[in-house]
C-alpha cells in the first residue's frame, strides 16, 4: 500500500528532532493595537477595496442605493438589511442558482489591519459560494473588530471549528497579463466594507 | 599576500597596489612565492574532490602568517568555507579564520579612518557577490537590515572621487567561473546589463573588489570600443596624481 | 502539451538570448516584481524574524514528517475528507481518474496546482478522455497556448498581452487586436464562469495543509479555487507531502511572507480554508510523494523541501529573468527547481544546478531561508561525482588540478599562455573560444606579479 511506503520512507529518511520556535517574541512584537482603524483603511483601499465608516445601517442602505440599481438581485445575511433576500432563507440551496446575484452583503467580526483581510466561516457566508459567485460584495465591520497582524487573528480564531472559511481582502483581481493589475477576475468585481462606528 | 592566479598573471597592477597599500598602512607583507590557486574554478565546476593538491599547497604556503589578506571576495569566501587539507587540517582551520579580502581587512583589523588617494574620477562600485552575499563586506539589498559597505567607506576617503548611483545595486555580473563559456549567451548578456548600468549614470571607470567581475566586464567594455575602463579598488585606495 | 525537450540550458538560454529586447522585457518585468517584494518586506521591521521562524517550523515540520503527515490525515478524515495517498507522479494522476470515472464525470476545473504539471495531470486526463480546463488566468493562457507554465506564480509572465490577445481571439472569440488587459480578462471571466457553473469535478491545489486540525489553506487572487470548488459535486485537492505544517497558528507566519515574497502584495485577495466539505459534496485530497521521501533523505537538500513556491527566487535570479522560466525544461524552473529536479532525474536535470552563477540573492529572498546556493554548489559534486558531467570537462579540470598543484608547471603555464595572448592572438581570438562572442579577451602583461615580486625582491636584497 502506497500510505505505508510513503510513511515508511518518510519516517526513515526524516533527519532528528529540530523543536518548534518560542513565537513570543513575534507575537508581542506585531501586537500594536494603536491605529488599527486607520491602518485596515488604507490598506484595503490600496488593495482595491472601497471602505466606507458609518453611523448606521442607514447609511449602508442609502449607500447601497445609490451604488446598485433597483431589481437587481441582492442577498444579504444582515437582518437589519430588510429589503434584500435574506441569506439565512436561501443558504441551503444550490449554489448554481446564485449565479445571478449582483450583490452580497455580509457580516463578520474580525478583520486585519496589516493586510486588510477579513474573516468568513461558512456561518457568516451562508453558502460558501455566495462571496465569491455574486458581482459584487460588502462586508459589515465593527470599528472595534480590528487586530494588528496574521498572528492576533490566529489567536482570536483560537480552536473555532469552522467547515470552510476565508480572509478576503478586497475585490478578486490578476496580473497574469504583463503585470497589469485588472480589478474583477472570478470572484466579485469589488469590495465595499461598511465599518460600523 | 593571497594573490588570486588570474590576477597573478593577467592583472598584476593590482596587486602591487596592494602591496604597496598595505606598506603604506604600516603592515610587514609578504608574498610566498610558491602560492598559485585557491582552488575554486575547479570547486564550483563540481572537482572540489580534485582540489587536494591546491589545498595542500595553500596550507603549505599560508601558515604561520597573523593575516592572509587577497585582493578578491571570491578566492577569500572560497578559503573560508572549503579550505581543508588532510594531516594539516589544525592549520587549515587557523588559516580560514585569518584569511581577509583586503577591504574588510582595511576597514576591520587596520581600521583605516583616512587616505592619502586621489582619484577625481566617477566612478561605479560594482557588489561582487562573493564579497557580498559571502563575505558580508556590504549589506546585500535582498536583507530587512542596516545598510553598510567597506568598499565605500574606503571610496568615500579618496579626494576627488564621486561614486555615481546604479539602478540595481547588487544584481550579479555574470562571470560565475566556467559559468561565463558554459552559459555564453545568459553570462555576456548579464555582463552587458551591468555595464550598461553602470555607463548610463556616467562612470568613467568601473570598480570592485573583485578582478574576476571586472574581467568579464571589461571584456564587454572592450568589444564596445568603450572608453570607460574598470580599475581594482586596490588601485584607487592607492592611487596618487 | 508541448512535447519535452532534449535540449540543456545553456541552449535554450541561448535561443532564449537571441531576442535581446524581449530578453530586456522578460527581466525588467520579474526584477520589478522583485522590487515590489523588497517594498513589501520593508514595511516589517520584523521580517528577517518572521524568515527565521517560518524556516525554524519548516525544519521541525521536517524531522516529524510522518508523525504531522499522519496526525493530518487523521483529523481530516475526522473532519469527512477522503485522503489518498499516491507514490509517484502515475499513481497520482491513476487516482485522480479513476474519482472521475467512478462518477461519471468527463470534464474538470482545475485551479493551479504546480504538483500536478509536475505530474503531467492535463496529458493523462486528456488521453482517457477527460477534458481539464485551467482556471486560473494565466495557467490557461499557456493552456491555450499549448505551453507549459513558465514560472511557478506568473504563468506567463513570458508572454506580451498581443499575443494573449491573439490566442483569445482565437480561442475565445475576443476581437482581433485586442490586447487590453481589462478586455482580456473580461473575456476569460465570461468564459470560465460558463466553465465553474457548468463542471461537476473541481481541482485544486494545496498551499497549506495544518496537521492539528486537518484543514488545507489555498490562495489566490482570483477567486477561480473556491468559484470552481464550492460549485463542484467533488473537490479534489492534490498536494506533495511536505505541504504540511504543525498547527493552525503557524498560518499567521506563512500567509505573512507568502504573498509579500511572491508579488509585494500583504496577502493575496482570498485565502481560503477547506476544513469539510459542504453537505451533498466530497472533498477528496491526494498527498502525493514522488520523490520527496527521497530528497528527504538527502542530507545536503532535504532543505530543499521547505519550499512554499513563493518564487522570489525566480523573480531575484540573474539567469532566470534572462534566461526564461522554460529553459530550465523542467515543471518548477529557476533557482528551487534547480535543487529539486537533480533528485527526480540526475542525469535529465544535470544542467540546471550549473545554470547559476552561485551569487546567492535567491537563498537571501527566501522566505523559509532554504541555503539554494549552496546546495547549487554541493549538487554539482554530486553530478560529476555520479558521472554526469562531459568528458572533456573532467579532463580538462584534471589538467588544472594538475597544474595548480605545482608552482612550477602553474608558472610555466601562465607564461606560456601570456606568451600566446601576446604573439599568436588569434589562437585563443577566435570563434572556438566561447568567451570571445561577445568579449575581448584580457590583455597579457609583461610579466607577472610573481615575477614583478622576485624581481623587486632582488633588487632590494642587494
Amino acid at each position: 500500500m502506497s500510505r505505508e511506503k510513503i510513511l515508511a520512507a518518510v519516517k526513515f529518511n526524516q533527519p532528528t528532532a529540530n523543536p518548534l520556535p518560542d513565537m513570543e517574541v513575534l507575537n508581542t512584537l506585531t501586537d500594536v493595537r494603536t491605529e488599527l482603524l486607520a491602518k485596515y483603511k488604507t490598506i484595503a483601499t490600496a488593495g482595491g477595496s472601497f471602505v466606507y465608516e458609518v453611523s448606521g445601517f442607514d447609511e449602508i442602505k442609502t449607500i447601497l442605493k445609490n451604488e446598485f440599481k433597483p431589481g437587481v438581485k441582492i442577498i444579504s445575511a444582515l437582518d437589519e438589511l430588510s429589503d434584500y433576500i435574506y441569506a439565512d432563507t436561501v443558504k441551503h440551496e444550490d449554489g448554481h442558482t446564485f449565479a445571478d446575484v449582483e450583490l452580497t452583503v455580509l457580516r463578520t467580526n474580525l478583520g486585519v489591519a496589516e493586510n486588510g483581510a477579513l474573516w468568513l466561516t461558512e456561518k457568516e457566508m451562508g453558502s460558501r459560494v455566495l462571496p465569491f459567485i455574486a458581482q459584487h460584495l460588502a462586508v459589515v465591520i465593527g470599528k472595534d473588530d480590528f487586530v494588528p497582524t496574521m498572528a492576533q487573528a490566529y489567536q482570536t480564531i483560537g480552536e473555532a471549528d469552522y467547515g470552510y472559511g476565508s480572509f478576503i481582502s478586497g475585490p478578486s483581481k490578476t496580473a497574469d497579463i504583463e503585470q497589469s493589475l485588472v480589478i474583477g477576475a472570478h470572484g466579485p468585481r469589488s469590495l465595499s466594507v461598511f465599518i460600523l462606528l | 599576500m593571497f594573490v588570486p592566479c588570474y590576477v597573478d598573471q593577467f592583472y598584476p597592477k593590482a596587486a602591487i597596489a596592494t602591496l604597496e597599500l598595505l606598506e603604506k598602512l604600516g603592515c610587514e607583507v609578504h608574498y610566498p612565492k610558491n602560492q598559485t590557486c585557491c582552488g575554486q574554478p575547479m570547486a564550483n565546476s563540481g572537482y572540489e574532490h580534485l582540489t587536494g593538491g591546491c589545498n595542500n599547497l595553500f596550507v603549505d604556503n599560508f601558515s604561520g602568517y597573523d593575516y592572509i589578506v587577497c585582493p578578491s571576495g571570491s578566492c577569500t569566501l572560497h578559503i573560508k568555507e572549503h579550505l581543508h587539507a588532510d594531516g594539516k587540517e589544525e592549520q587549515a582551520t587557523e588559516i580560514r579564520k585569518k584569511v581577509y579580502e583586503l577591504t574588510e581587512f582595511l576597514v576591520d583589523v587596520l581600521r583605516v579612518k583616512q587616505l592619502t588617494a586621489t582619484f577625481p574620477y566617477r566612478v561605479g562600485l560594482h557588489q561582487s557577490c562573493h564579497g557580498l552575499r559571502g563575505l558580508r563586506i556590504a549589506q546585500m539589498s535582498e536583507l530587512v537590515a542596516e545598510p553598510f559597505s567597506k568598499p565605500e567607506q574606503l571610496l568615500d576617503m579618496v579626494n576627488g572621487l564621486e561614486l555615481v548611483p546604479l539602478s540595481r545595486q547588487d544584481d550579479c555580473c555574470g562571470f560565475g567561473g566556467t559559468f561565463c563559456v558554459v552559459e555564453e549567451a545568459v553570462s555576456a548578456k548579464m555582463g552587458k546589463d551591468r555595464v550598461a548600468d553602470h555607463v548610463s549614470h556616467g562612470a568613467q571607470y568601473i570598480t570592485s573588489a573583485d578582478l574576476s567581475c571586472l574581467m568579464h566586464l571589461e571584456g564587454i567594455l572592450r568589444r564596445q570600443n568603450s572608453d570607460v575602463k574598470v580599475i581594482h579598488v586596490a588601485e584607487i585606495l592607492n592611487h596618487s596624481m | 502539451m508541448s512535447t519535452a525537450t532534449t535540449k540543456d540550458h545553456p541552449h535554450l538560454a541561448a535561443e532564449f538570448n537571441r531576442d535581446e529586447p524581449r530578453v530586456n522585457w522578460h527581466d525588467e518585468t520579474l526584477w520589478w516584481v522583485r522590487a515590489k517584494r523588497d517594498i513589501a518586506a520593508h514595511k516589517l521591521p520584523e521580517w528577517e524574524l518572521l524568515r527565521e521562524t517560518a524556516s525554524q517550523i519548516k525544519l521541525n515540520v521536517l524531522s516529524n514528517l510522518s508523525t504531522y503527515l499522519e496526525q493530518f490525515e487523521a483529523n481530516a478524515i475526522k473532519n469527512g475528507i477522503i485522503v489518498h495517498w499516491a507514490a509517484d507522479a502515475a499513481e497520482h494522476n491513476q487516482i485522480v481518474h479513476n474519482l472521475l470515472e467512478q462518477r461519471g464525470i468527463t470534464k474538470m476545473v482545475k485551479s493551479k496546482s504546480m504538483l500536478t504539471e509536475e505530474c503531467h495531470l492535463n496529458e493523462y486526463l486528456k488521453e482517457q478522455g477527460i477534458d481539464v480546463i485551467d482556471s486560473d488566468l494565466g495557467e490557461r493562457i499557456v493552456q491555450l497556448a499549448n505551453e507549459p507554465p513558465s514560472h511557478i506564480v506568473l504563468p506567463c509572465i513570458h508572454k506580451k498581452k498581443e499575443e494573449i490577445g491573439d490566442i483569445f481571439h482565437e480561442h475565445l472569440g475576443s476581437a482581433k487586436g485586442e490586447s487590453d488587459p481589462k478586455i482580456l480578462t473580461e473575456t476569460a471571466r465570461q468564459h470560465l464562469r460558463e466553465v465553474f457553473l457548468t463542471r461537476r469535478a473541481a481541482l485544486t491545489g494545496v498551499n497549506f495543509a495544518v496537521a492539528e486540525t486537518g484543514e488545507f489553506v489555498i490562495c489566490t487572487n482570483e477567486g477561480n479555487a473556491d468559484m470552481g470548488a464550492h460549485l463542484a459535486e467533488i473537490h479534489i485537492a492534490s498536494m506533495g507531502i511536505e505541504k504540511i505544517i504543525p498547527e493552525r497558528k503557524h498560518l499567521g507566519v506563512f500567509l505573512r511572507l507568502l504573498t509579500r515574497s511572491a508579488t509585494g502584495q500583504p496577502i493575496t485577495t482570498y485565502s481560503s480554508h477547506f476544513s469539510k466539505p459542504q453537505d451533498g459534496t466530497e472533498i477528496h485530497i491526494v498527498i502525493v510523494d514522488n520523490g520527496r521521501s527521497i530528497q528527504l533523505g538527502r542530507e545536503e537538500f532535504r532543505n530543499s523541501l521547505k519550499c512554499i513556491r513563493c518564487g522570489a527566487c525566480m523573480n531575484t535570479c540573474p539567469v532566470y529573468r534572462k534566461s526564461g522560466g522554460h529553459s530550465y525544461h523542467t515543471a518548477v524552473a529557476g533557482p528551487i527547481g534547480s535543487i529539486l529536479a537533480p533528485n527526480l532525474d540526475m542525469k535529465k536535470y544535470a544542467d540546471l544546478p550549473f545554470a547559476s552563477t552561485l551569487c546567492g540573492s535567491c537563498s537571501n529572498v527566501c522566505p523559509v531561508k532554504i541555503d539554494i546556493h549552496d546546495q547549487l554548489y554541493k549538487w554539482r559534486q554530486v553530478i560529476v561525482k555520479e558521472g554526469y558531467s562531459p568528458k572533456t570537462k573532467t579532463m580538462a579540470m584534471k589538467a588544472m588540478a594538475l597544474t595548480l598543484a605545482s608552482p612550477t608547471l602553474y608558472r610555466m603555464g601562465g607564461k606560456t599562455g601570456r606568451l600566446v595572448f601576446k604573439y599568436a592572438p588569434f589562437a585563443v581570438n577566435n570563434k572556438l573560444n566561447p568567451w570571445y562572442n561577445q568579449r575581448e579577451m584580457p590583455k597579457a602583461p609583461d610579466e607577472s606579479f610573481g615575477e614583478w615580486y622576485a624581481k623587486r625582491k632582488g633588487a632590494k636584497n642587494s
